[in-house]
């Protein structure tokens, strides 16, 4: 645990797991199909379970192999394949226009990353290394989730949005050497996830809208009520 | 509470009762079973929150202080008298063809465990068990307010939970950097996510590293506190989920949500190296009073208006939780205790006027007072403390406030009153509107004099708050302020 330092090979996967999950996120910014976004999604959840058995390894923590496995089954198997069902039950095929353009959805991701490296990397100078970069990564996982539940109109899009940011939040929890409580939590959270999910099933199901888009949520709210 | 086997923790028996309730209306299928259990769970829960007072102190995953109890016991309150209330509400709609029998089930299990898991968030020492309990409890009324499956209610839900769910996912990063923050003081362990063990570390904890987890805790449970600019879901829920349920939404979440930034604040200001927790609270509540006040103008929907005044209220206690000092506190405290009182009156009335005249848009109703002299008189009385107007609680809780304001941030004032004026006069208007005037007809039935008892009792707490405030609540309170100013 001592040896987390830059260049030791405990540092360095940690690393790379973390940097491929952000890199996962822009390349979800940039997709218009559905399946594409599923399939990326899944891929994110995988380095995820990698990176808690990873951190579970280096801390010496067995609860993250916990976490590892509980996001691999859930995260990278599960919802993903219930997604593509419902995708092909529900024969929704078409791709989906970003409300911002994927250039501009992409500059504005990278401007969230340069944001959080200079939010988080001089407030944790007294930190760890690991926890240091790891917490900036993790923050810009969620932030681009945001940016894309932002920039999307498809609800669907926006549920994976959700989704991604949700992996950024655990991946922050499993960084911080010691935490307890990681898998309960980590499961909490899956919980509200597989509920977003769910959520966004009925509201499809309940087929009293022909579009996802959300702008017919306009129907609420607004200047006529 | 002596008689219970050492391994049953009293205090834990506040959310264990609705929990419970929960558990068993879920799996009774029975309506009829389902509203006592609904009752009876409340009670329970109520009366064991009545026991809290005696039992200070704090454990790994339990905090009891005045705070959290005084807090707590509104809630358990006022959830007992809102399952009160929906046992004639829920029938009406039942009646009314707008729920069902399953759905109704559906709904008791439901409101329970939303009040169970908001009373555990409020006891809560663990910021983990806090968290995930306000996500439990944030689930249970999206589930809620989806219910009549009308789609304007699953739009709202949906809404309601993407919005939540958002400001939820940012406050579990405010708790992580919090845990982090605080590492070096308390070492790995659940000290680092205890309230009392972060309270002991604070002063040694890293400043830097706590400025981010407040603005990510602040942003995430100021979501559910309805505090601008992430207020958007708060009145759609309201306008579309059962009456009941707004009633209890309206306060309780948002007491929840503001005790959790409440406390925040405490920690924030043991710190010297932390920054003035004081004006970024400060700023997004008086945002929300404004915004708010101004968002009352144009409403059509009753429920929706008076989500609007919620969220001006809420903003107002956020306000003087961010003015600071022992005497804003308190002062925030108690507008929190007496709006939540008189909001949930306001909502039964204005429930029950909808399912009597069968519209839920100001132009359905009017005339209150030549159809219905009970049901009028509650509504205005109830729209008249919100109004903070005297003789009740709301006018001593805004005086108080002000009056703190010009002492701490005098260049606020004119801000603040001209929030509370214009809220305050379209307010009245509307009162004008709902109780005067030619009555619209009535389609339901009449309300009975039964069914406007909570709301009833609600209001004469709010007044005797007002106008005559016993020394020992006063002296409760402000026990309660000064948890988290020592």
């Amino acid at each position: 645990m001592t040896q987390l330092v830059y260049g030791t090979l405990g540092y360095d996967a940690a690393h790379m797991l973390g940097g491929l999950m952000l890199l996962l996120s822009f390349t979800l910014l940039s997709q218009r199909r559905m399946t594409a976004l599923i399939d990326i999604y899944a891929l994110q959840a995988t380095c995820l379970a990698l990176a808690a058995f990873w951190q579970g390894h280096v801390q010496s923590a067995p609860a993250l192999y916990l976490t590892g496995a509980i996001a691999f089954a859930a995260k990278a198997v599960l919802i993903p394949a219930a997604l593509r069902r419902l995708m092909l039950r529900l024969q929704l095929t078409e791709t989906m226009e970003p409300a911002l353009g994927i250039f501009a959805s992409m500059a504005l991701g990278v401007g969230l990353v340069v944001l959080s490296i200079m939010v988080v990397l001089p407030v944790t100078m007294q930190s760890q290394a690991l926890t240091r970069e790891d917490l900036a990564l993790a923050l810009s996982v969620v932030l681009l989730g945001l940016l894309m539940m932002i920039s999307r109109r498809s609800a669907f899009a926006q549920v994976i949005g959700f989704m991604s940011l949700e992996n950024g939040l655990i991946l922050a929890a499993i960084g911080v050497a010691g935490m307890p409580l990681v898998v309960e939590l980590s499961l909490a959270v899956l919980i509200l996830v597989a509920f977003v999910v769910f959520g966004a099933f009925l509201r499809r199901m309940d087929r009293q809208f022909h579009s996802l888009d959300t702008t017919n949520l306009d129907r609420v709210g607004g200047q006529h009520r | 509470m002596t008689g219970l086997p050492n391994w049953i923790d009293p205090v834990a028996l506040v959310p264990g009762f609705p929990l419970l309730g929960a558990l068993l209306a879920a799996m009774l299928r029975d309506p009829r079973l389902g509203a006592g259990i609904t009752i009876l769970s409340a009670g329970l829960g109520l009366a064991a929150s009545l026991a809290l007072p005696f039992e200070m102190g704090s454990s790994t995953f339990l905090l009891v202080d005045p705070l959290s109890a005084h807090v707590t016991i509104l809630t358990a309150f006022v959830g007992f008298t809102s399952a009160l209330y929906s046992l004639g509400d829920i029938s009406r709609e039942l009646a009314a063809g707008r729920l069902d029998g399953p759905r109704v089930q559906t709904y008791h299990a439901l409101f329970q465990s939303f009040l169970g898991f908001m009373l555990l968030a409020l006891l809560s020492n663990n910021l983990g068990v806090a968290w995930v309990s306000l996500e439990a409890a944030t689930i249970s009324a999206v589930l809620v307010v989806g219910l009549p499956r009308t789609p304007e209610a699953i739009e709202a839900s949906w809404k309601f939970f993407l919005i939540c769910g958002v400001g939820i996912a940012l406050a579990f990063f405010g708790t992580v950097v919090l845990y982090l923050a605080a590492l070096p003081a308390t070492g790995p362990g659940y000290a680092g996510m205890s309230w009392t063990g972060l309270a002991t570390a604070a002063p040694h904890s890293r400043g830097a590293l706590l400025n981010l987890a407040f603005v990510f805790l602040l942003v995430g449970y100021g979501t559910k506190a309805g505090l601008a600019p992430l207020h958007s879901w708060m009145p759609d829920a309201h306008a579309e989920g059962p009456t009941p349920v707004s009633a209890v939404l309206s306060g309780s979440v948002l007491n929840v949500a503001l005790v959790l930034i409440l406390r925040l604040r405490g920690l924030m200001a043991q710190n010297a190296e932390a920054v003035n927790p004081g004006p970024p609270i400060l700023a997004l509540g008086l945002l929300s009073v404004l915004l708010a006040a101004f968002s009352l103008w144009g409403r059509r929907d009753v429920k929706r208006f008076f989500a609007f005044s919620s969220i001006e209220q809420s903003g107002l206690a956020a306000f003087a939780v961010g003015l600071g000092g022992t005497g804003a506190i308190f002062a925030g405290l108690l507008h929190m205790t007496v709006h939540t009182l008189a909001k949930s009156a306001v909502f039964q009335a204005v429930g029950r006027a909808a399912q009597r005249k069968g519209s839920q848009s100001f132009t359905g109703i009017t005339g209150l007072l030549a159809s219905d002299r009970a049901l009028g008189l509650t509504l205005a009385a109830g729209i008249i403390a919100i109004a903070g107007l005297p003789p009740f609680g709301l006018f001593a809780s805004e005086v108080l406030i002000l009056s703190e304001t010009m002492r701490a941030a005098p260049a606020l004032v004119p801000l603040l009153i001209l929030g509370l004026l214009v809220s305050a006069w379209k307010l009245i208007a509307r009162l004008i509107t709902l109780c005067l005037g030619d009555p619209t007809a009535g389609q339901g039935p009449p309300a009975t004099r039964l069914a406007l008892l909570p709301a009833w009792l609600h209001l004469a707490i709010v007044a005797i708050l007002g106008f005559a405030m016993p020394g020992a609540i006063a002296a409760w309170l402000l026990q309660a302020a000064k948890v988290v100013t020592p």
